[in-house]
């Protein structure tokens, strides 16, 4: 059988009243076991003005690598103390912030270790579909092998990072820049 | 590890395109870069599993959420939330939001000179039957302007979040009512180059679920990603 998938449609700037009850910024609440850290960024359009109506979803796996889904078949015990989604609203200036722990290594396609990564879903007005893109560590040294960072051209993998701006105490920046010059990698998935 | 099967990719015009200059705000937001082409691995095929903790006993039914009923042509709405396979999605989570019956949202950047009902929040959330099944009760959300263009008017509608199996299968869209004469000026709703997949979004009117003395009844069904048959190699 062989059905159409539905069209996607924007979320609009009302999202809010909808999809504010499933918002969770703080992913470690629970004591999930592993390197906790914290994602700062803002949200930028075609003129470098914030975005304050933006929605921003993150999907991970544990620090083992271990994702919170049935399908995940690797011979691993999961940290129920994670769930691995996190969905946060932008402010009035276009930031957003998630707390977290930083991912395990899960395999990607051809059998090779994917670099630790979280998968990320960006919705707003004036989006007719979310973008999907990627949060990788900087400084993490399995970046250098990670198949799908391969994919992206070397110039433009910076826009993956997640890194630590000077002078911060441990918080890691990463930001979202819809067009121009950095415009964020987005992926066809 | 057994081979992950991973997921159809949109039939050319199925989908919006990023950019879509009649509705305005694409020109600022669309990007401009090529996307990458991703293969499907692990993190995409996997994605947070909802239960029944996520949806309240008053979710389903937005009449019922304050003191006194709504202002408004109360109807159900239902349907069952497939995939592209044909096959049901069991569990899937809905949530939804929408105007009031007179076209303002519960909401402090609408500023839509229109009345807000005070027995009227506009949020629901709603988890599909092991069929895919899914209800809910509202009113008929109203018409109302934005400032896209000179008149700009969006047609009724209400908005869906969906969660399927998957990060892929994520899907946020809007339903419309079927006879509305703004579809055809809406540039949201005129996004989708297909005419069947635009038409998709249009529910129908339903008989088999027009309540007797209480309500319409209006059919969406609700079509998610499905996996593709091939295995991709790993």
């Amino acid at each position: 059988m062989n059905l159409l998938a539905t069209a996607s449609q924007t979320i609009g700037p009302f999202f809010h009243i909808g999809l504010e009850k499933l918002c969770v910024a703080d992913l470690a609440k629970s004591a999930a076991s592993g390197e906790k850290v914290s994602i700062d960024g803002r949200v930028l359009d075609g003129d470098g003005k914030p975005v304050n109506d933006a929605l921003i979803e993150i999907w991970q796996a544990d620090a083992q690598g271990k994702y919170a889904h049935p399908d995940d078949a690797q011979d691993k015990p999961l940290d129920t103390g994670l769930k691995g989604f996190g969905r946060v609203a932008t402010g009035d200036n276009g930031e957003f912030r998630f707390v977290t722990i930083k991912p395990g290594r899960v395999p990607g396609p051809g059998g090779a270790l994917q670099a630790p990564h979280l998968v990320v879903a960006v919705f707003m007005r004036g989006l007719l579909k979310h973008l999907v893109t990627r949060i990788y560590f900087a400084h993490d040294h399995a970046n250098a092998e990670d198949p799908v960072l391969k994919l992206v051209p070397v110039e433009r993998r910076h826009t993956l990072m997640a890194r630590e701006p000077a002078g911060s105490q441990g918080a890691l920046e990463w930001n979202i820049i819809l067009r121009g010059q950095d415009e964020t990698v987005f992926f066809d998935c | 590890m057994a081979d992950i099967a991973g997921y159809r990719r949109a039939l050319q015009g199925t989908q919006p395109e990023y950019l879509y200059p009649p509705y305005v705000s694409t020109q600022k937001r669309a990007p401009t870069r090529p996307l990458v082409l991703l293969p499907h691995t692990l993190s995409e095929v996997t994605g947070p599993v909802f239960g029944y903790d996520e949806v309240g006993a008053d979710d389903a039914d937005l009449t019922r959420q304050h003191a006194g009923a709504p202002l408004g042509e109360r109807i159900i709405v239902g349907g069952r939330v497939l995939d592209e396979n044909g096959r049901p999605v069991p569990q899937a989570l809905i949530e939804l939001w929408q105007c009031n019956a007179a076209g303002r949202y519960r909401h402090r950047n609408d500023n839509h000179d229109a009345p807000l009902d005070p027995n009227f929040g506009g949020c629901g959330r709603v988890l599909a039957d092991r069929e895919g099944r899914y209800r809910f009760v509202t009113i008929k959300p109203g018409a109302y302007p934005w400032r896209n263009h000179h008149n700009a008017w969006r047609p009724a509608h209400i908005h869906f979040s969906l969660f399927g199996r998957a990060f892929l299968t994520r899907l946020v869209t809007q339903m419309y009512f079927p006879g509305d004469p703004l579809l055809a000026f809406d540039p949201i709703f005129n996004s989708t180059a297909d005419e069947r997949a635009r038409k998709r979004l249009i529910a129908d009117f339903d008989w088999d679920s027009t309540a007797p003395e209480h309500a319409l009844g209006y059919r969406f069904d609700i079509v998610l990603r499905g996996r593709d048959a091939t295995p991709i190699e790993r």
